[in-house]
């Protein structure tokens, strides 16, 4: 897909459907993306964890081809429903969520959402604080020891604002990896779950669709992928949640906590 | 590609990948297409899309696999037991296209009394000579055919298309109610009764229910209506039966009347980036351009005359040979061929012997071969039994490497294993390496032709950096600096090099010769006025017209109009995008997608078809027959060349213009395909139990080169080896490039849980895998994806090994083809690296 600039950001949000139902693992996306936006390699080394050597996300690693082996008990398939299944293989990602959870832990305002829909992470903003690190239910932004400041996916940006679709969509080939805006998009995934339900892969799904869990706070993902797992096989959450929907338990204990505490002291220093 | 050549007419694959998106249902067999050929797969996931049945029968579980309906694991080297099972099957249940086969097949033909079938003869053909260990073919030929007994010359190995046709004096005698005892049906039909489900179960450790699965939703999708396609790649031809395999799938796919039809074909999947292009105009020794046989000093060659003679058929398409010989002398000898000196043709090296890549390593090991120019090609890591290829190495005089990396091919003498142990001084290695760095696609332009036939134009992006070159420059340069060595030698050689016409334009500053002008040579031109021809119709035996390659003449019709750079996409055969050889026809011998009338089998499958109104061949494709010849026309008495066929032969390379069912020539293993076991196998041969081997596999009996025995209980299990996605070849390419090395770092081999239970090995444990050539460490996979076989009686275990790997680059480790011996398909003269026995163990440590 081209356009032109202007038009893509009119029309955003644009996104991802990653339909991994129709992906060979070929790891074109994670090269393409590698070369456009010159990054070095990690070489994590030989990891006898399939044919999986990357690993995960991180500062130099933009996009990771998950490959995860399904074969209950001691039984090998034979027959098997269409499209992907036994060997799942997933091109994971920055999902580029509406309310990111990044952005909103960013102190200095060196994430935001460009006109595009999409999250970036300005550099030369970042002072390499980290705090986004942990703030990603996904895990995906990470401190590059290069330079110690935040990286991840910039849904190639400046591909983007030459009216380019993105590296590893362009590199793709079998159309797994899907550019578009984020309404279609999302139109094609049901449409898609629907004929691959019918055809008899039950247990396909959109990830972060309002129907399959949804996201909670973080407001849905730009980034959509179709499955055909529970997610927590892809190294997914099951349930994405903004972090500090979790801290406020936390908080009210501490609080509940100190109270308590400052009670016992003042009824001890009573005495 | 004989399997193909002997029985269809041409090597190439019938059709294309985009086709595939047509097909009902797509059996990929000997391929491991998601991985190797991702971008072609795209096509398959159409056709899924629309509803196709996908079949992988492959030993290994792969990303192809993966994305199948159908998964069929199979002892590695027992494909042939399941293809004839199919063939079986078909005939059996009466599932064959029986229109298709009467017309267009040679099944009514009658075969000469004295053929003996392996059926009669214990795994044997008739005609078999202990002595010499090959087959006089005079048994193997229509009723009444005489034969010429240079086809049964094993000095030359059978890619030349001119060879595989046969040649009829007179209309072959035929029984089309298929009843004859004699006639090619009931001889195929005898031949593959004992493939049977319960052989599959026996031999491919294949249930017999799920080998009738595949062999209901291939009959079920192919007739009228529907069509199958067969995708295969280096995995049916890298073996010692590799040809009979592929043949087998020819014969299979005649008998369902999936040949030339959309959605049908063999799509021969070729291993790496325009291997298509370089057999057709070949660096293969023993054919010239365009599959005419490379003369030869045993036979009957000696003159032009004399090559003609022998190799000119009478009836068919090749009854042209002689128009593209002369031309393809006036392109290479310009004005100084000539009649008087039969357009230089004495100039022309003959061959003599194998001097195929296999048969050159031996050679260089002992002396008779002295130097070596090493191009895309890393033979200290991909060739066979590389411990012999490294030896041949350091017994050179001298090497020439050009490449974009030091590959292990000129590091060897200092960073080879056996140098590293010490077994080897670098000081002992008397060879003279020069490394030539070389220039990446991107920086030079010239063309590309793929897997199926289709031709497409590149052009230079940028400059190569420093002294790197591309090939084009190198082997002109180096033309240039003979013809001056040569100056004033009036030796055979000298003036087999001065005579060449190399007069090559250089307009760019990197003294490229303009490869345009190449291609010009390449299509052909009328010599009196250097006009271009428009097709290798316009071609001439007297002199009168110069042409490279006839088959890809029309390339260049016109000046200025390359048509290997036009670009209009669209859906389906898609004519205007590149150029596929021959004429641009995308889907070949596509006369077979109407009926004997002309008119298309269905409307679903309709391509070609027959225009009466117009009086031509019209559709979706250029028709692969001639345009304005009529289904009804009979040829008259004596008529010669193409005009001898009848509007219903639609193989028009074949002498008899049918597709063979029956091999009358070209093969030297049969003229059917019979199961014989891999030359190293852990299992008795149960259709033939007294011929294990096939009996014209070519071995090289050498100590350095020493092989298995049938079941030797040191080597239990069955080694296979095969590609990724993340790297290419022997490497040179991928390893060294940081973002493909991280991808596959190391090297590895797949087990399955059983066996590594078996043999105390954990996921991630460092292995020892041995061979009487050589041994290979590698880091263990173990993976359900593998699994043990249940064959006859027992459990057998395979080992995959991927083999990229080697000492040099960023991502290393042991060399899979240190473990594989040297040994040939006779047809093809290809080494057997997907079936062969080893023993594994844990590392110590």
């Amino acid at each position: 897909m081209t356009a032109q600039p202007e038009d893509l950001a009119t029309h955003a949000p644009v996104g991802f459907l990653t339909d991994t139902t129709l992906c060979i693992g070929c790891k074109a996306c994670e090269v393409a993306c590698k070369q456009w936006n010159s990054l070095p390699m990690d070489n994590v080394g030989f990891t006898a964890s399939s044919y999986d050597n990357t690993r995960d996300l991180g500062a130099t690693t933009w996009r990771h081809v998950a490959f995860v082996e399904q074969f209950p008990g001691n039984e090998r398939p034979t027959t098997m429903p269409p499209f992907q299944s036994n060997w799942l293989m997933m091109s994971d990602i920055c999902k580029h969520c509406v309310n990111p959870p990044c952005m909103q832990a960013c102190p200095t305002g060196a994430i935001v959402i460009s006109r595009f829909g999409t999250v970036v992470i300005q550099q030369d903003v970042c002072n390499g604080c980290g705090y986004c690190v942990p703030a990603c239910p996904f895990g995906v932004p990470e401190l590059s020891p290069l330079d110690n400041k935040a990286h991840k996916c910039t849904f190639c940006y400046d591909r983007l604002e030459s009216g380019l679709e993105p590296a590893c969509a362009k590199a793709c080939p079998t159309d797994s990896i899907q550019f578009g805006y984020t309404d279609e998009l999302a139109l094609r995934a049901r449409g898609r779950v629907d004929e691959l339900r019918e055809r008899g892969v039950e247990g396909a799904y959109v990830y972060g669709d309002q129907n399959a869990g949804g996201t909670g706070g973080i407001g849905g993902l730009r980034v959509s992928f179709i499955l055909s797992a529970p997610s927590e096989r892809y190294n997914l959450p099951a349930e994405p949640e903004l972090p500090q929907r979790k801290s406020v338990p936390n908080y009210l204990s501490t609080l509940v906590a100190s109270v308590a505490f400052g009670a016992m002291m003042t009824i001890c220093l009573r005495k | 590609m004989p399997g193909l050549g002997s029985r269809l007419g041409r090597g190439g694959a019938t059709t294309t990948q985009q086709s595939l998106a047509e097909s009902d249902c797509i059996v990929i067999m000997g391929s491991n297409m998601a991985e190797n050929h991702p971008v072609g797969f795209r096509f398959v996931i159409k056709a899924k899309e629309r509803g196709a049945t996908i079949i992988h029968v492959d030993p290994r579980f792969t990303r192809t696999s993966a994305l199948a309906d159908m998964h069929v694991p199979l002892r590695a080297g027992s494909d042939l037991v399941f293809l004839g099972a199919l063939i079986n099957y078909v005939i059996e249940h009466e599932r064959y296209f029986r229109e298709y086969v009467v017309h267009y097949t040679n099944a009514p033909t009658i075969i000469d009394a004295g053929f003996k079938d392996t059926e009669d003869l214990d795994g044997l053909f008739s005609g078999w000579n202990p002595e010499t260990g090959t087959y006089d073919t005079s048994t193997w030929q229509y009723e009444g055919q005489q034969v010429d007994q240079s086809d049964n010359d094993l000095s030359q190995t059978q890619e030349a298309h001119v060879q595989f046709v046969g040649d009829m004096q007179r209309p072959p005698r035929q029984d089309l109610t298929l009843q004859d005892p004699m006639c090619v049906f009931q001889l195929v039909k005898r031949h593959f009764s004992r493939y049977t489900p319960e052989m599959v179960e026996q031999s491919c450790g294949v249930p017999r229910e799920l080998f009738l699965k595949v062999a209901d939703a291939v009959a079920s999708n192919s007739g009228r209506e529907r069509t199958t396609a067969f995708a295969y790649a280096v995995a049916w031809t890298q073996h010692t039966t590799g040809t009979q395999m592929i043949s087998a799938c020819a014969l299979l796919q005649l008998l369902l009347g999936n040949i030339g039809r959309p959605g049908g074909g063999i799509l021969a999947l070729r291993g790496h980036a325009t291997i298509q292009g370089s057999t057709d105009i070949p660096t293969l020794y023993n054919l010239l351009p365009s599959y005419m046989p490379m003369p030869n000093a045993t036979q009957s060659h000696g003159s032009l005359r004399e090559y003609i003679e022998a190799e000119q058929p009478q009836t068919g398409w090749w009854h042209n040979l002689p128009k593209y010989l002369v031309s393809l002398l006036k392109a290479w000898y310009g004005d100084t061929a000539q009649p008087e000196n039969d357009f230089c043709y004495d100039l022309v090296p003959k061959i003599g012997d194998d001097y195929s890549f296999q048969a050159m390593l031996p050679m260089m090991c002992d002396g008779t071969m002295k130097g070596l120019f090493c191009m895309g090609q890393n033979p200290a890591v991909g060739g066979q039994n590389a411990v012999l290829a490294r030896k041949a190495l350091t017994s050179l005089d001298w090497l020439v490497i050009r490449d974009i990396h030091e590959i292990e091919s000129a590091a060897f003498w200092h960073d080879a294993p056996e140098v590293r142990n010490g077994e080897v001084q670098p000081k002992d290695i008397k060879t003279e390496i020069f490394l030539m760095p070389a220039a990446l696609t991107a920086e030079k332009g010239g063309c590309y032709t793929n897997t199926q036939r289709l031709v497409q134009w590149h052009d230079k992006a940028v400059d190569p950096p420093g002294d790197a070159r591309s090939e084009a420059w190198f082997m002109w340069h180096l033309g240039l600096r003979l013809r001056e060595l040569y100056s004033g030698d009036e030796t055979p050689r000298g003036r087999q090099i001065r005579a060449l016409a190399w007069d090559y334009p250089t307009p760019e500053a990197t003294e490229d010769p303009d490869l345009e002008v190449v291609l010009k040579e390449i299509n052909g031109y009328t010599v009196a006025d250097r006009k271009l021809v428009g097709g290798f119709a316009d071609l001439r035996d007297d002199g009168t017209t110069a042409c490279g390659a006839w088959i890809y003449s029309g390339i260049m019709p016109q000046e200025g109009m390359n048509l290997a750079k036009s670009r209009k996409g669209a859906e389906g055969a898609a004519p205007d995008w590149g150029f596929a050889w021959p004429a641009n026809r995308r889907i070949l011998y596509n006369r077979a997608s109407a009926d004997p009338q002309g008119r298309p089998w269905s409307e679903r499958k309709a391509y070609i078809w027959w225009d009466a109104g117009r009086g031509e061949w019209t559709g979706h494709d250029i028709p692969d027959f001639p345009t304005s010849k009529p289904p009804s026309y009979q040829p008259p008495e004596g008529a010669t060349g193409i005009d001898a066929h009848a509007g219903d032969a639609p193989f028009v390379m074949m002498a008899d213009g049918k597709g063979w069912l029956f091999a009358a020539s070209g093969l030297f293993d049969g003229p059917l395909p019979s199961h014989y076991e891999p030359f190293e196998t852990p299992v008795r041969n149960a259709l033939y139990p007294r011929q294990s081997r096939n009996p014209v596999a070519l071995p090289f009996d050498r100590p350095d080169n020493p092989y298995h025995e049938v079941d030797d209980a040191r080597f239990p299990y069955v080694l296979t080896t095969y590609r990724l996605t993340e790297h290419h070849c022997a490497g040179g390419m991928s390893r060294w490039l940081p973002w493909l090395a991280e991808l596959q770092p190391h090297g590895f081999v797949e087990i399955s849980p059983e066996l590594g239970q078996a043999l105390g090995i954990d996921n991630g444990d460092q292995v020892i895998i041995s061979t009487l050539r050589g041994e290979a460490e590698a880091r263990a996979l173990v993976t359900k994806r593998m699994q043990p076989i249940p064959v006859q009686g027992r459990t057998l275990h395979q080992v995959g090994m991927p083999w990229h790997f080697g000492f040099g680059g960023i991502a290393q480790g042991g060399i899979a083809n240190d473990l594989i011996s040297l040994v040939e398909d006779p047809n093809s003269r290809i080494h057997e690296a997907k079936a062969l026995t080893c023993s594994l163990r844990r590392a110590p440590g």
